[in-house]
C-alpha cells in the first residue's frame, strides 16, 4: 500500500500539495506516483522566477523506465527548485513527501481547490486506477 | 496471458509483473539499480522461462542449421560448444537471434526468443521435413539465468550430483546436459554465470535454494540495462525483419566465406558489395537526460537516424543506447530529447562488462 499523508492535497496526476506557514505551496510527486515510475535517476526542477499557470508542465521526473512531466496544480511563481535533486534524484523515491519535494511556489489569485483532492479522495483515487 | 512455473515465487517476492509478449513476467522486485549492480558485483537471478528451448534431432541436423543460419555451425566441432547466430529470411531481414548448442551429431539444442518462438518454429519445419530433422519445442522445461562474478560459486552446490563436477569445469560459451538438466555457461548480462535449464516441475525448488543462498531476483528491467551495457542486441529493438545483420552491429556473426550456402546470403553479398547504407553504433549522451528508443538522431553530414534501444547506465552513471545510424556517421551525434537537441558521441560497445567500464567517459 502507498503512504498517503492526510495533511496533503493531490492530484489526479499524483502530485501532492504542501502548504506552507508562509502561504507558499510546496509540490511534489506522491509515494504511488514513485513507485510507479521505478529508481528515478534524471530530475529536472524549474528555476525561480518563472511563472506558471495551474495545468502547466514544470518538472521533468526520469526514471529508469520512462520520463514524466510534473503539473504545477496551480498558478503561481517559482520561488525555489529543489537542487538537491540534481545529484540525488533518488529522493524522490526514498523521501517523496519530505526531502524528495520538487519545488515552492507562490500562489496567485486563489489557489483553486476545486480540483485538488484530500487525501481520503485520492486514495480512492490511486485504488481505482490500479 | 502465459505464465512461467516461477510466477508464484515472482508474486511472493513482491514483484511488479508486466505483459512481456503475452506473458506474465517480473519487470522489478524493488530497485531496478540495486539488482543490476548486485549482478555486476555479486550474484543475481532471472526467470527466462518464457524463452524457448527447441530441440532439433536427426541425421539431417547439422546440414539443415548450416543453410537456416548465418553463424556457421561448421564452427562447432566439440560437444556442447554455444553460437551466436542470426536467422535470415531471403532478404536478410533478421527473423531471430538464437543460441545453438551443438550436442551430438544428431542433437543441437535452439534457444529462441519468446516473441519469436511461434514463427521460427514454422520457419524451421517448413526446411527441417525434408532432412528428417524432428523440431521438439522444449515448453516442458524451466530456464534460470544466474549471473554474475559470484553466480557459479553460489549455484554449484545446487546442481543435481551428476551436473556438478562437469558444470564446474565447464568452458566459456559451452553447455551441458545432465540428466534432464541443461546447465550452460552463457548469458545475457556481461557476466559470468550459468543459464540452467531444468524440468519446469523443479524450477521452485532450485529458485527457493538460490534466494537462500544470497542470489538477488532481478526482473527484466535489470536484465535490458544489463545487456545494454554489454553491448548485446535486443531483437525486435536493436533488429527486426526490415534490417540486415550488417546494419545491426552483427557482422561478426555472419560467415559469406566457402561454399556454404544459407538463407539471406546472396542478399548480404549484395549488401557488402554496395557497402551497407546504415550502421549500428554505440551512444554516450554527454548531458543530462536519458536515451530512449525511438528518438531522433541528427547527424553533421550525413542525415538522421534513430534511437533503437537507450536507458540509464547504473554501472557508467550515464545515459547509454545503440541508434541506427546512415553509415557515413562520424563520432559524434546529436539526440532530439523531448524537443531539444543534446550532443551524444559515437563508442563502441560494450560499454561496461565484467564489473569494470569499457569504454571513455
Amino acid at each position: 500500500m502507498s503512504n498517503i499523508p492526510g495533511d496533503l492535497r493531490y492530484t489526479k496526476s499524483h502530485e501532492w500539495l504542501r502548504s506552507l506557514p508562509d502561504g507558499s505551496i510546496e509540490i511534489g510527486i506522491s509515494d504511488h506516483a514513485q513507485a510507479a515510475l521505478g529508481d528515478l535517476v534524471f530530475v529536472e526542477v524549474p528555476e525561480a522566477g518563472r511563472v506558471l499557470s495551474a495545468g502547466d508542465a514544470c518538472a521533468v521526473v526520469e526514471s529508469v523506465k520512462a520520463a514524466s512531466d510534473v503539473y504545477s496544480p496551480v498558478s503561481g511563481e517559482v520561488l525555489a527548485g529543489n537542487d538537491l535533486l540534481a545529484t540525488q534524484p533518488e529522493m524522490i523515491n526514498q523521501d517523496p513527501y519530505g526531502q524528495g519535494w520538487i519545488l515552492r511556489l507562490r500562489p496567485t489569485g486563489a489557489a483553486g481547490g476545486a480540483d485538488l483532492l484530500d487525501a481520503k479522495a485520492y486514495a480512492a483515487e490511486v485504488a481505482s486506477a490500479s | 496471458m502465459r505464465r512461467t512455473p516461477l510466477y508464484d515465487q515472482h508474486v511472493a517476492a513482491g514483484a511488479r509483473i508486466v505483459d512481456f509478449g503475452g506473458w506474465e513476467m517480473p519487470v522489478v522486485y524493488g530497485s531496478q539499480i540495486e539488482e543490476h549492480h548486485a549482478v555486476r558485483r555479486d550474484a543475481g537471478m532471472f526467470d527466462v522461462s518464457h524463452m524457448c528451448t527447441v530441440d532439433l534431432r536427426g541425421a539431417g541436423v547439422r546440414a539443415l542449421l548450416s543453410h537456416l543460419l548465418a553463424n556457421d555451425v561448421g564452427r562447432l566441432t566439440t560437444p556442447g560448444k554455444a553460437l551466436y547466430s542470426c536467422m535470415l529470411r531471403p532478404d536478410a531481414g533478421v527473423i531471430d537471434d538464437l543460441i545453438v548448442y551443438f550436442l551430438d551429431e544428431r542433437w543441437f539444442r535452439l534457444v529462441v526468443n519468446a516473441g519469436t518462438a511461434d514463427k521460427d518454429l514454422a520457419w524451421i519445419r517448413e526446411r527441417a521435413a525434408v532432412l528428417g530433422v524432428a523440431v521438439v519445442p522444449r515448453r516442458d522445461l524451466a530456464m534460470i539465468a544466474v549471473q554474475g562474478p559470484q553466480a557459479r560459486a553460489k549455484a554449484a552446490a545446487l546442481l543435481p550430483e551428476a551436473c556438478r563436477l562437469p558444470a564446474a569445469a565447464l568452458g566459456n560459451f559451452f553447455g551441458l546436459p545432465c540428466d534432464e538438466w541443461f546447465v550452460a555457461r552463457t548469458g545475457y548480462t556481461g557476466e559470468d554465470g550459468y543459464e540452467i535449464t531444468l524440468p519446469a516441475e523443479e524450477a521452485p525448488a532450485l529458485w527457493n535454494a538460490l534466494l537462500a543462498a544470497g542470489v538477488k531476483p532481478c526482473g527484466l528491467g535489470a536484465r535490458d540495462t544489463l545487456r545494454l551495457e554489454a553491448g548485446m542486441n535486443l531483437y525486435g529493438n536493436d533488429m527486426d525483419e526490415t534490417v540486415s545483420p550488417f546494419e545491426s552491429g552483427l557482422a561478426w556473426t555472419v560467415v559469406l566465406e566457402g561454399t556454404r550456402d544459407f538463407i539471406g546470403k546472396a542478399a548480404l553479398e549484395a549488401q557488402r558489395a554496395a557497402g551497407p547504407t546504415r550502421k549500428l553504433v554505440g551512444l554516450l549522451l554527454l548531458e543530462r537526460g536519458v536515451l530512449r528508443s525511438h528518438q531522433r538522431v541528427v547527424t553533421d553530414a550525413a542525415g538522421e537516424g534513430e534511437v533503437t534501444s537507450g536507458t540509464f547506465s547504473p554501472t557508467l552513471e550515464r545515459s547509454i543506447g545503440f541508434a541506427r545510424v546512415p553509415a557515413a556517421t562520424g563520432g559524434s551525434v546529436n539526440v532530439d530529447i523531448r524537443g531539444r537537441l543534446l550532443p551524444a558521441r559515437v563508442v563502441k560497445p560494450p560499454f561496461a562488462r565484467n564489473g569494470s567500464i569499457k569504454i571513455e567517459l
